[in-house]
């Protein structure tokens, strides 16, 4: 599959290594050069500097032929908004978004966006492991 | 009306002046406490201090009676999540967002916002009517429905000059409402007018049709 991951922190570089070690054609997208040295110097992928927001940085990625688009940088409203112009404007038939805020999570879950709320996610698991 | 608007800096400010001097209902939404304290005490409007973005604040700032909400941040990502809460949420009637990078008028428009004002377009349209080598003026574009209100000024050599209007082959999708001779002469024209060299003409124009419209009428 060929996968664009907007945000080069812990989670995208995890990702993006742990999907191109898979054989998947990988794209990660970050606004800084030095977020790439997450990655290590055996990532096989492909970088692009730039905002995830810009159409044109998007597009750069490759966003056309994507099959996924991911998007995890630290602004739950870079993510959502990325999100939303890969689905609506490029038409990639699957993009995943993180949404740190619970209630917005909900709110673009409802839009119909594939959402991702870590802020819940532990929260639960935290509950789950207290009350066993 | 009562409006909502979300962002303090420059433009936050100055919009909610005037929304004020026109005797709207305003409550500045912002993050900082520095600027709300400014906000407070220049212009006496109420401010809350938080983040737009959030559901929370929204509904502390009575979003759900408000006519309009504006989003005037720098940011163009915080200014489509403020409206898009808005309008999901809080079902507010109107949304309008700022937005800086003016490739997302489009994208804000097919995400559901009413209205995006790009600062930098109208800059640029500003200038663009200071140019005299720039004959096609966009007045305004309706993007939803693909249509634009165009005014031109007919060069010394345009082919259009002497001849009657229905036959210079105007597309069927342009019309021209107007036509200002000398500054201060406006001319209703139909058919059988004939334009004269520094005619002003506003046209109604399928935004596919304005080379063809320009061509005709500019050379």
């Amino acid at each position: 599959m060929r996968i664009v991951i907007m945000g080069c922190g812990r989670t995208g570089a995890y990702l993006a290594k742990t999907l191109a070690g898979e054989g998947h054609q990988v794209t990660v997208i970050d606004r800084t050069s030095a977020a790439f040295k997450r990655l290590g110097d055996d990532f096989t992928g492909e970088l692009v500097m730039g905002t995830g927001i810009d159409e044109d940085v998007l597009h750069r990625a490759g966003i056309e032929h994507a099959d996924v688009f991911v998007a995890v940088t630290d602004g739950d409203n870079t993510n959502v908004m990325a999100a939303q112009v890969a689905r609506q404007i490029f038409g990639v038939r699957r993009v995943i978004c993180r949404v740190y805020d619970p209630l917005r999570e909900e709110i673009y879950r409802n839009l119909g966006l594939e959402t991702i709320c870590p802020t819940l996610l532990g929260a639960s698991r935290i509950q789950e492991i207290l009350s066993q | 009306m009562y409006i909502v608007t979300v962002g303090g800096g420059k433009v936050g400010y100055y919009l909610a002046r005037s929304l004020i001097e026109e005797g709207h209902e305003v409550l500045i939404v912002e993050r900082d406490a520095a600027k709300c304290a400014r906000l407070r005490d220049e212009l006496g409007v109420d401010v809350l201090e938080g983040d737009g973005c959030e559901a929370t604040t929204l509904a502390e700032a009575g979003a759900a009676r408000a006519n309009a909400v504006i989003a005037v941040t720098g940011d163009d990502e915080d200014n489509l999540v403020v409206c898009q809460v808005a309008k999901h949420k809080f079902n507010v009637a109107r949304t309008i967002a700022r937005i800086n990078n003016p490739k997302n008028q489009r994208i804000f428009h097919t995400l559901g916002i009413d209205v995006a004002v790009s600062s930098t377009e109208l800059i640029l349209s500003h200038i663009k009517q200071l140019l005299p080598a720039q004959s096609l003026l966009h007045l305004l574009t309706l993007h939803n429905v693909g249509v634009s209100f165009v005014e031109l000024e007919l060069p010394p050599n345009s082919p259009a000059i002497g001849r009657p209007l229905r036959e210079l082959g105007i597309p069927d999708d342009c019309i021209l409402p107007l036509v200002v001779r000398g500054g201060a002469q406006a001319i209703i024209p139909n058919g059988n007018t004939t334009l004269q060299a520094g005619d002003q003409v506003i046209a109604v124009s399928a935004e596919a049709s304005d080379d063809t419209l320009r061509r005709i009428l500019c050379g």
